[in-house]
């Protein structure tokens, strides 16, 4: 994890804790530095304690314990109107007995700005969300896509440096989400604002962000960019949680350097894997392999790969990928991803081979 | 590929039109529907929607009038209601055989009892009016006794008149009776007019055919073997004084021709009495031309006077005028009933807005407690919450004795808080809170709290958040509740008259009275109607302003 001193950092949460009932933690122990123009995504199931940390930053919950700081300041004792902060609620939160212009000259017009000033604000923020045509509309007569683009217009159309998104993709239809995706990374990018993001879509966070906490349990289990989060995950939970594994448990019985150990998986196989929180022989680890990292054709195995039996329990046919689940060491959740070419046999069940993977590729985590 | 035949309407499948075979599809579901509604719908009809609307006919009903004297207000159309002077002869001898008819029926003092709302005294003129009826007809009865012993037999009477075709006549009378006592009269009289008879004594035979309904009728006695009341002898009286009468007597050769003659021939000896001189003797208000101009204006089968009295006018001579200022009282209760019911809504939203909002806001399980507290007066008799204010309102009660005992209030000097207008306020504020709260708790549920932190993100205070974003979306739990408060406040009756005193009764606790102690119930009808009608124009204003789709009542 990179530690950016404090004044560099945006925003800083500084052993920051929550509880609401006095017994549980919500939050234990977060530790997060943002830089100027970030966009980080909190990712994480729920009750994992990500929109906490948000209501927290956003000024609706009070830290229990520790600090957050915003531009250097401390902002604890700051109610939520004067911390300046974009919001994006789940569902909008567009007031309804308002007009969409109504709206967005809201946050303009308890700021005191002139009514011309207003217009020209909130024309420009319309027209960024290309809903220039919509001004006169209540929210009621907008679809969910285009309450989304207002409700976005106004969490910006006062210029606030940080903006807030809680889950705000959620409610959206698939295709919608992923063009909304688009369009939220690049307002984010273009106008330079910081954007802390709440989601619990995988995908959403892999594909926007430029950082992603994963939380788990009050905890930021990582903190990292989409493709070390994805290929090196530093736990078992985030290995989980992040796209598909495959895992297969041992023993670890041999540390044969710093990136390479021994394990003997719990069916008697013995591969070697590279270690990542185990550090002692006789650890018991999960061996963490992507689906699209193994390999089936023994052919197009690399050099220094090496191979385990298995046998083809199921062949899914998806369109553009092969998902093949086999029973390999006793797993029989064991999922091999394949591009869909002409050479790429499609598997019956029942059929025995040979499947293989680079060690550097297979990654021994905690059990 | 288009449903539509390029000439005419859609078809389906089977060639009838869509729409037939629409509403074809849907009858049993209508039927169904129907149904399912029914039962409530014929008990709602029996018992409320048709009783209510009979009672508000009453309002402009006005028969009993026109019924009870119909010859008299027959007589009196040719009177000018602007005279000075009471009308003529003829008229006061209609009512002689109006009001005799009607004080056998015992009619006469329902007929005071109506005339007596719109001038004070007439109850009292019909009732020893009718009292002395008898008097007048004996006039005439002793000299005809006299003179034709015959006559004290009652089968002379029956005799005399009876024969056949005249009982056009008879079925005449009998439906004048039917309409006066309000009963069918049906059955054999067991009389037939004589034609012939009732052609040249046409008052006797009128006032017989009277007799003899009602005896038979009503009474259920033989009218053959019985003596006629003294109307019959006046009639005959009557009769006599016209020549061509006593012409066609003495040429008469029928049953009793001779004693009928006898009595033209000593026509000296019958009296020479006038109806109005009798009537004035009775009573000397029968002179007053107030009091026939009172009978004229209200002779019509219908009247818009109980809606007049019900906005403090009256009828006059020359159509419409205001009562005097001291009779006024109408008005004035119509206006408090209104502005009290204003008041009583608006420090109902005042009480009720911020409890609704703990409600709605508060964890479950304490709102379920604050609920509990908030229904707690819906689960208590009305009387025993009213009766209880009345312990905690008086001078002497609870509310004065903390403020004394606190040193805010002198003792001599204790608050009134009851019998006025701030009892009824007080009572009434109170027992109708829980129907406001509980639509503003429901709108407010359905509001969720993300819109307030949003509009605090936004950068707006606690109070421009509520004011700008919160408060507007709980308007039509506002209105709700208004409207459930204000409509049930204008048509209260048992807090008022508890903790009401004079100052703080409301238009219904008079619309009771009308009905259970005056008796007038056309008025009650018409002030009934004015208050359905001002809060029908109120919903209707209402709609216009706030627009009733904005009224929710919860979800």
């Amino acid at each position: 994890m990179k530690d950016l001193g404090t004044e560099q950092s945006f925003v800083k949460f500084d052993r920051v804790q929550k509880s609401y009932d006095g017994e549980n933690l919500v939050v234990k122990d977060l530790n997060l530095d943002m830089p100027k123009g970030e966009f980080l995504t909190m990712l994480g199931p729920s009750g994992s304690g990500k929109t906490t940390c948000l209501m927290m930053l956003a000024g609706f919950e009070t830290a229990t314990h520790g600090e957050i700081l915003l531009d250097g300041k401390p902002i604890n004792n700051i109610p939520p109107h004067k911390r300046g902060i974009g919001m994006v609620f789940q569902n909008y939160a567009l007031f309804p007995h308002m007009t969409v212009a109504e709206n967005l000259a809201f946050p303009l017009e308890v700021r005191k700005l002139d009514k011309s000033v207003r217009e020209e604000k909130v024309k420009r923020a319309l027209d960024m969300v290309q809903m220039g045509a919509f001004g006169g509309r209540r929210p009621a007569q907008l679809s969910g896509g285009q309450q989304q683009r207002v409700a976005l217009a106004r969490a910006l159309v006062f210029e606030p440096e940080l903006v807030l998104m809680d889950e705000p993709l959620g409610a959206l239809d698939k295709q919608l989400r992923e063009h909304m995706q688009f369009e939220i990374t690049r307002l984010a990018h273009s106008l330079g604002i910081t954007t802390v993001y709440v989601t619990h879509d995988q995908t959403e966070a892999l594909t926007m962000s430029d950082r992603v906490a994963v939380f788990e349990d009050g905890r930021i289990q990582q903190l990292a960019p989409p493709d070390t989060l994805y290929e090196e995950p530093d736990n078992s939970f985030v290995a989980q949680f992040i796209g598909e594994n495959n895992t297969l448990e041992g023993v670890v019985t041999q540390m044969k350097g710093p990136d390479l150990c021994e394990v003997k998986l719990d069916g008697g196989e013995v591969i070697d894997a590279k270690p990542v929180n185990v550090s002692n022989v006789g650890d018991r680890t999960r061996v963490s392999i992507r689906p699209e990292r193994v390999e089936m054709n023994s052919e197009r195995l690399q050099e220094g790969a090496h191979t385990l039996k298995a046998e083809v329990l199921e062949f899914i046919y998806m369109g553009d990928i092969f998902r093949t689940r086999l029973r390999v060491a006793g797993n029989e959740e064991f999922v091999v991803k394949t591009r869909n070419a002409p050479d790429q046999a499609k598997l019956k069940p029942g059929t025995q081979l040979e499947i293989g993977w680079l060690p550097s590729d297979c990654r021994a985590l905690d059990a | 590929m288009s449903d539509t035949t390029p000439s005419g309407p859609m078809l389906a499948a089977d060639g009838t039109p869509l729409k037939i075979s629409l509403s074809r599809a849907l009858r049993r579901q209508k039927i169904r529907a129907l149904a399912l509604i029914a039962p409530l719908l014929l008990f709602v009809v029996i018992t409320f929607v048709i009783p209510i609307v009979s009672m508000l006919f009453r309002s402009v009903e006005n028969q009993i009038v026109s019924h009870t004297m119909p010859e008299a207000t027959a007589a009196l159309a040719a009177w000018d209601s602007a005279a000075t002077e009471p009308p003529g002869e003829e008229v006061f001898q209609a009512l002689y055989f109006d009001l005799f008819r009607a004080a056998e029926a015992k009619e006469h003092t329902k007929l005071g009892t109506r005339l007596n709302y719109e001038q004070t005294g007439t109850s009292s003129l019909f009732r020893t009016s009718g009292r002395n009826l008898d008097d007048v007809g004996e006039e005439w009865q002793d000299p005809i006794e006299d003179i034709a012993p015959a006559f004290e037999d009652g089968e002379t009477w029956f005799a005399m008149l009876s024969g056949e075709g005249g009982n056009r006549i008879l079925e005449q009378r009998r439906r004048l009776w039917s309409e006066m006592v309000d009963e069918p009269f049906a059955g054999d009289v067991g009389l037939t007019l004589s034609s012939e008879v009732a052609a040249f004594l046409p008052l006797t035979a009128a006032a017989y055919s009277d007799w003899a309904i009602f005896e038979a009728l009503e009474e259920g006695r033989d009218i053959a073997t019985r003596d006629p009341w003294e109307a019959v002898y006046a009639g005959l009286g009557l009769d006599l004084r016209n020549a061509e009468t006593v012409a066609a007597i003495n040429a008469y050769q029928g049953p009793h021709a001779e004693d009928l003659q006898l009595l033209t021939a000593n026509l000296d000896q019958l009296p020479d009495l006038m109806f109005r001189d009798a009537f004035a003797e009775l009573d000397e208000d029968w002179l007053s031309p107030d009091v026939w101009r009172t009978i004229k204006i209200y002779s019509p089968d219908y009247t818009s006077g109980y809606f007049l009295n019900a906005v403090d006018m009256e009828k006059g001579a020359d159509g419409a005028q205001m009562r005097p200022e001291n009779q006024q009282i109408y008005l004035t209760l119509f206006m408090r009933t209104l502005w009290m019911s204003l008041l009583i809504t608006s420090s109902c939203i005042v009480l009720g807005y911020p409890v609704a909002w703990l409600l709605a806001n508060l964890p479950l399980r304490t709102a379920n407690v604050l609920m509990i507290l908030v229904l707690l007066p819906f689960w208590t008799s009305l009387l025993v919450r009213t009766s209880a204010w009345k312990v905690l309102l008086q001078q002497q009660g609870v509310i004065n004795e903390i403020l004394v005992w606190l040193g805010f209030v002198d003792d001599a000097n204790r608050l009134i808080l009851m019998n006025n207008a701030t009892g009824t306020i007080i009572a009434m504020t109170h027992i109708l809170l829980p129907f406001m709260i509980l639509p503003l708790y429901s709108v407010m549920k359905t509001i969720p709290p993300s819109y307030l932190r949003a509009a605090k993100s936004l950068g707006a205070t606690n109070w421009t958040a509520f004011w700008r974003v919160y408060f507007p979306q709980s308007v039509p739990g506002i209105g709700a509740g208004s409207i459930l408060v204000f409509i049930l406040a204008i048509g209260y009756y048992i807090t008022p008259e508890i903790v009401g005193g004079t100052d703080g009764v409301f238009i219904s606790n008079r619309i009771a009275y009308h009905i259970s102690s005056s008796l007038n119930w056309g008025l009650a009808a018409a002030l009934g109607t004015i208050l359905l009608a001002v809060v029908l124009l109120l919903y209707w204003l209402y709609d216009r302003i706030v627009g009733i789709d904005n009224v929710k009542l919860g979800g």
